[in-house]
């Protein structure tokens, strides 16, 4: 029989997330143009959404890496969360940069800035492309699972040393110039967006987590039964010449 | 384990001081680093003076990549891997003796390379001191993270191409700390984050890459 990665919470969580997505369309295509950003200020939308779900999906990574290391939670679903999270994080971590590019050319006059924030954004990009090159090195899946996990961690918590050292580092070129965090005068239309934006790739992000967890664990069981059925061959042929 | 520790680093620094790896290649490479960081930047343009100190800790970062593989492949030859095992050693010592034989080297490395960089790139350094100190934490950090994911990488069909992609990363901030601490040693100028507070970082960073270290090594030398 062929067997699927769908069923009842995945068809539901699928659902939900397109009804959100769309929601999430509409309403960011109606919000008004503002005076400073004009037609730009629509990715308010998508982008804060992308960054939230990149977020997840790190700290996904993580926590499913340590119940792993802990001998009393070990179990292999958890080393599939842990690599499935990382890889639908390292597609939100490029959106964000990406969207953030976006918006940033028309807001600070340039793609990149090296600001703070950007090149924690970026070296978490780079923390998890070695983590995923770690994890698509042939090996024993109980080793492969160990060393990914401690590379998972570690690659948490540097995260506070990475952010004071990339904080410290910006004051010495320039005072904070762009400010980045979202003002407090927003209008509600443009929170409502935002909100409904978190809620929309949350949903696609634990919809993609599912699917991927299963299409793993399929793709283990089949090369379990590739295995034994060219085991069993093997062994016949050795019957036939005996 | 600390015993056990100070025999590992003496293993292996003997094990260096006869083969002349790090004195034949791995020094040479380093300055060679920094004379070339000297043709890409034109050296009558006063870029090289203002860049010395972090071109100076890039040349350490890739130095510390060889030292790390070189210091692994010495657990590699010969089954010392397995005898390692055997002989009942506590693993937490096994860790902290393969870093402080990488510290230490590291540490040689640095000063024939300063000295390059003074030369070289005409330098005047004003704090001898700032320098020595972010120095050393920063090399403590270095080894330890290196060690850590230099024993992550064994064993690995694809380990010297893997290693610089995970090491490098995660040792970022070391390069940003140092190289604004050391910068302010030799500009002797003040920025507006004190030097002593680069080196707290380089400092935690060490402690969480050193603590981490003494409780997974043993399970990394398992399989």
């Amino acid at each position: 029989m062929r067997k699927g990665t769908s069923s009842a919470l995945t068809l539901s969580l699928g659902f939900a997330a397109v009804v959100a997505l769309s929601a999430t369309v509409v309403l960011g295509l109606t919000l008004p143009k503002t005076f400073e950003q004009e037609e730009y200020s629509r990715l308010i939308a998508v982008h804060p959404g992308v960054a939230w779900a990149a977020y997840i999906a790190f700290g996904v990574t993580a926590v499913a890496s340590a119940l792993w290391l802990l001998p009393r939670t070990r179990s292999r679903t958890w080393d599939l969360v842990a690599g499935a999270s990382a890889e639908i994080g390292v597609v939100f971590t490029a959106l964000m940069l990406v969207t953030g590019s976006i918006w940033g050319r028309p807001t600070w006059g340039v793609y990149w800035v090296w600001d703070a924030r950007l090149t924690l954004s970026a070296l978490m990009l780079m923390l998890l492309v070695g983590y995923l090159a770690l994890r698509r090195v042939p090996a024993d899946p109980d080793v492969r699972a160990q060393r990914s996990a401690f590379v998972a961690l570690l690659s948490v918590l540097v995260v506070p040393v990475n952010h004071y050292a990339v904080e410290w580092w910006r004051t010495l070129h320039q005072s904070r110039s762009l400010d980045m965090t979202p003002s407090d005068d927003l209008d509600g239309e443009f929170i409502a967006a935002m909100m409904l934006g978190l809620l929309a790739f949350t949903l696609v992000y634990a919809w993609l987590l599912v699917h991927r967890v299963r299409v793993a664990r399929l793709e283990e069981e089949r090369e379990d039964e590739a295995l034994a059925v060219a085991i069993d061959e093997r062994r016949r042929e050795a019957e036939v010449v005996g | 384990m600390w015993r056990d520790a100070l025999a590992v680093a003496g293993k292996d620094l003997r094990i260096e001081r006869r083969s002349r790896v790090g004195l034949q290649q791995i020094v040479p490479f380093a300055v060679l680093v920094i004379v070339l960081f000297a043709f890409a930047l034109d050296p009558d343009r006063g870029v090289l003076v203002q860049a010395a100190a972090g071109l100076f800790w890039i040349a350490v970062l890739f130095s510390t990549l060889l030292a790390v593989q070189r210091s692994q492949a010495i657990e590699g030859a010969d089954g010392v891997r397995d005898a390692t095992l055997l002989s009942g050693l506590d693993p937490s010592g096994v860790f902290l003796g393969k870093a402080i034989a990488v510290a230490v080297q590291l540490l040689l490395l640095e000063v024939v390379l300063a000295a390059g960089v003074v030369v070289l790139y005409d330098v005047d350094v004003e704090g001898i001191g700032t320098l020595a100190i972010t120095a050393v934490a920063a090399t403590v950090g270095l080894a330890a993270v290196g060690s850590l994911y230099g024993a992550l990488a064994t064993g690995l069909h694809v380990r010297e191409t893997l290693l610089p992609l995970l090491l490098l990363p995660v040792v970022a901030p070391v390069l940003i700390a140092a190289t604004r601490a050391s910068e302010s040693a030799l500009a002797d100028t003040t920025f507006e984050v004190a030097p002593a507070d680069w080196v707290g970082l380089l400092a935690v960073f060490a402690v969480v890459y050193v603590a981490f270290g003494l409780v997974a090594y043993g399970s990394l030398l398992e399989d």
